[in-house]
């Protein structure tokens, strides 16, 4: 019983992690990570002041995505 | 450049992860891939065979087999629409193990002790690894659109055989190819676009004719996929309804995304999903309601001003606020709905009405599209097959955050694959509708006047007269007896009832909660009555037949709308870029000046909405004519794809496996190339259709609105045909520089890296498993990896 339900738990962990990094929620996390290691000692953004810079960022470099 | 603690940060180990028993077994020890710290980068590819794994793929090409011969083969009887499940699903494996292997390692030769560019700049931004999964599916959503749901819809009328052949084998020859060969060229080159690719490898002109070609194409597609969506929506209040209610269901996620919980993406997802399924609901009580119904009732001409005028309110708007939430919206639809689909086709177990190849897979003029066989059943079925638009994407964000070589042929052919799939659920949606409804729904009203003949009459319904042009086409059904217009439903009383001719027309109509499904070209009807018989089969019954083929309405029509946005972006940045090569407006290049926004926003806006407005205006109904001008113009682009690939292998000196992309770009031009000469030369070109029209409009017969829709089909039909020409100029100038260079190269024999602009080696440090599912070998090189990494922190650490 114990063993099925910590498969479950781990199912949905698994599946809430991939919705997390396919959507781009994840993104943030990513961002400190990489912020930590680049610059060790300094204050990273807050996460509304980084969504506001990646989302000028996006506006300025759009992706193509494929009509058709 | 990362160091080791980077990726250590980046990945911390769990505590478990770190009891690694040096456990390979000898042969497996060989296939690891160690840099010169030791650290474990990769595994060699390598096929082991064993005996149960033999066995497996002996038993998929046995399936495959048998169901492709049962395609092939039958006559006379029904088959069951899984088959063509079944016969997919088991090309697609073969084709991924097999071919896309060989191709893996004879032509990009994937290295994972080389790191790929989100290693090499790593910055935090576009360039940063993303977990292969992820990407596949991030991929998946950046190539798939609503193309091939249209494609093989307008194609079945010629019979299910030749489509799915070219879906299939078209694919796995040439469309995946072409995707992961892309991807695997600009990976190798720091993630550079196609346009730049072209320009480092054949020259300035070469780069200039691509840039040029993708914003005429994607300006095509877009209003070609607006003019679908339009059809769909014309004269149907509940579609109006529910797509028009998209636009603030987006501006309330967006909203709420930025105000209320920032970052909450899926949160919002979901939040918007519920509305948008309780605005579907909605729709139906709208087109139910005489007052309500009359004001969401709108024509195609006042579509065309409302979506133009919403286009240019969507690149006025914040991104936030109307186009990022949509993009969600649309994702989820994308992949939630194919799931659904591929369920109810198992559950439903539909039966193909279709035969393998009808009548008039040996004439030229039926009505989805005009044309032989060869070539225009090859451009009609683009998207799902080879499509040029791939190469955009495939040199856009995916290079830059795939983590390792070996990853590139899951990501780049996997994709494709998922993408004909959907072309292959398209075909079964329209091949298991009665062949009577398929051609009543598809054929335009002057199409249904003409094929009727003396059975036309003016007073009669539509309905009628389509059974009675139907009656009068000589197409036979899978049983090898003239087609019929059937469609089963349920009586008042709730029994079974398989209505038949007009009957069966209006009841379809009733049961969908449209006015009428006669002629509802382009596609987007038929594939959502298909879809809604699969849904409706194991998610709610008949009674939830409306809602589902709402459902799926607005399934393609958020995917267009997306397009829409997206593409007078892309345009508008393309256009910018291209005028500012232009000395006196380099100002145009930057993208914060907002006259130049404007301006290059008109353009792109001008350059789509002109040609939708003349598709709309067209008397034949205009997806007739688009069809061509867009099949034509995506595959010509899938060709230059396909040749800056060949150019890239000769100059690494891999000629001898340059027919790998080499076929498909033969066998490319030869379709494109044979069906653009027949739009400009003979009789099915755009200028013999002009030179009818305008002898019709000089003799004086015609008046009011026959000689306005005269003039309007006249203009259409020169535009069409200026378009061919210019598309075949453009594109056999760049095939013949593509060919100098690879005579050239081929000449002087000199090749290598450094004769093209791909970037020299650079030592990898990151791990990561190459295909969807890691190996065991991999699990084991994982443990293996973080304890090295742990191990080389803490001598750093120890050393500081």
């Amino acid at each position: 019983m114990n063993l099925v339900l910590n498969k479950l738990k781990r199912a949905w962990r698994g599946i809430v992690w991939y919705l997390r990094e396919v959507s781009g929620e994840a993104r943030y996390d990513h961002y400190l990570e990489h912020f930590a290691v680049e610059h060790p000692g300094e204050t990273p953004m807050s996460e509304v002041e980084y969504l506001r810079a990646r989302e000028e960022y996006d506006r300025l470099h759009p992706n193509t995505s494929c009509c058709c | 450049m990362t160091n080791v603690a980077s990726s250590a940060a980046a990945q911390a180990p769990a505590p478990g992860r770190l009891e690694f028993e040096n456990d390979y077994t000898p042969a497996e020890a060989e296939r690891v891939i160690r840099n010169s710290k030791g650290l474990p980068v990769g595994v060699r590819p390598k096929m082991v065979w064993t005996w149960p794994k033999a066995l497996l793929w002996a038993a998929i090409a046995i399936v495959g087999a048998i169901g492709w011969s049962i395609l092939a083969v039958s006559r006379g009887e029904q088959i069951s629409a899984i088959w063509f499940v079944i016969v997919a699903l088991c090309s697609y494996a073969i084709a991924y193990r097999f071919y896309a292997y060989y191709i893996q390692m004879k032509i990009m030769r994937t290295d994972d002790a080389n790191a790929t560019p989100a290693e090499r700049v790593h910055d935090g931004a576009n360039f940063e690894r993303a977990d292969r999964r992820v990407l596949f599916g991030q991929h998946f959503a950046g190539i798939s659109g609503a193309g091939p749901l249209v494609g093989p819809i307008l194609a079945a009328q010629m019979g299910y055989l030749p489509s799915v052949l070219w879906i299939i084998l078209g694919v796995i020859l040439a469309g995946a190819v072409q995707d992961m060969l892309v991807l695997w060229i600009s990976a190798k080159r720091r993630g550079r676009s196609l346009g730049q690719m072209a320009t480092d490898e054949m020259g300035k002109f070469g780069g200039m004719i691509l840039s040029i070609f993708l914003v005429v194409m994607t300006a095509i597609a877009m209003a070609f996929l607006a003019l679908v969506a339009i059809k769909a929506m014309a004269s149907s209040p509940w579609a109006v309804f529910s797509i028009g209610m998209t636009i603030p269901i987006a501006l309330l996620m967006g909203c709420y995304q930025r105000f209320l919980r920032p970052g909450r993406v899926i949160e919002t997802t979901l939040l918007g999903f519920v509305l948008l399924v309780l605005d579907i609901v909605a729709g139906g009580y709208i087109a139910d309601s005489p007052v309500l119904a009359p004001i969401f009732t709108l024509t195609a001409p006042q579509l065309v001003i409302a979506l133009v005028i919403y286009s240019f309110a969507a690149a006025a708007l914040p991104h936030w606020l109307l186009v990022t939430p949509r993009d969600y919206l649309s994702t989820l639809m994308k992949i939630g709905t194919l799931v659904l689909l591929v369920i109810g086709i198992l559950i439903a177990n539909p039966s193909v009405q279709v035969p393998a190849l009808t009548e008039l897979a040996f004439t030229s003029n039926g009505p989805t599209f005009s044309g032989d066989l060869f070539p225009f059943l090859f451009i009609t079925i683009a998207c799902g097959a080879l499509s040029g638009f791939h190469g955009a994407v495939s040199s856009g964000l995916t290079p830059k955050a795939v983590e390792k070589e070996n990853q590139i042929r899951m990501i780049g052919y996997g994709s494709m694959l998922v993408e004909s799939f959907t072309a292959v659920i398209a075909l079964i949606a329209a091949i298991t509708l009665s062949q009577g409804l398929y051609f009543a729904t598809n054929m335009s009203a002057a199409q249904i006047q003409a094929t009727a003949g003396e059975s036309y009459s003016a007073e009669a319904s539509p309905e009628a007269n389509a059974v009675a042009a139907t009656e009068n086409m000589q197409v036979s059904d899978i049983e090898g007896e003239q087609m019929t217009t059937t469609w089963e439903s349920v009586d008042e009383n709730g029994d079974p009832v398989v209505y038949e001719g007009e009957e069966a027309l209006t009841k379809a109509a009733e049961d969908l909660g449209e006015q009428s499904i006669v002629s509802r070209t382009g596609g987007a009807t038929t594939f959502a009555m298909g879809m809604a018989n699969f849904l409706k089969s194991y998610l709610g019954g008949q009674g939830s037949l409306g809602f589902w083929y709402h459902f799926a309405i607005m399934f393609e029509a958020l995917f267009i709308l997306t397009t829409v946005d997206n593409g007078t972006r892309v345009a508008r940045y393309q256009i910018g870029e291209m005028l500012a090569n232009v000395k006196r407006l380099k100002k145009f290049g930057d993208p914060t000046w907002k006259p130049g926004n404007i301006i290059t926003t008109l353009v792109a806006t001008a350059l789509w909405g002109g040609l939708l407005w003349m598709g709309v205006a067209d008397a034949n109904g205009g997806i007739n004519a688009m069809v061509p001008i867009f099949g034509i113009s995506n595959q010509l682009l899938a060709a230059a794809c396909l040749m800056l690939v060949t150019v890239c292998v000769v100059k690494m000196g891999r000629a001898k496996y340059a027919w790998i992309p080499v076929i498909p770009l033969v066998w490319d031009v030869a379709v494109t190339f044979t069906a653009d000469f027949q739009k400009i030369f003979g009789p099915l070109s755009y200028f013999t259709t002009a030179a009818n029209y305008r002898a019709q409009i000089d003799s004086g017969a015609l008046e009011g609105e026959a000689l306005a829709n005269a003039r309007a089909a006249l203009s259409n039909a020169y535009l069409d045909g200026v378009l061919s020409v210019f598309f075949l100029v453009m594109m056999g100038v760049f095939l013949i520089v593509g060919i100098v260079v690879v005579a050239k190269t081929l000449i002087s024999g000199k090749v290598g890296v450094e004769t093209t602009s791909e970037e020299p080696f650079v030592e990898s440090q990151w791990f990561a498993p190459s295909g969807l599912v890691a190996t065991k070998l991999e699990k084991k090189v994982q443990r293996e990896y973080s304890a090295k990494l742990h191990e080389l922190a803490q001598n750093a650490e120890a050393a500081a």
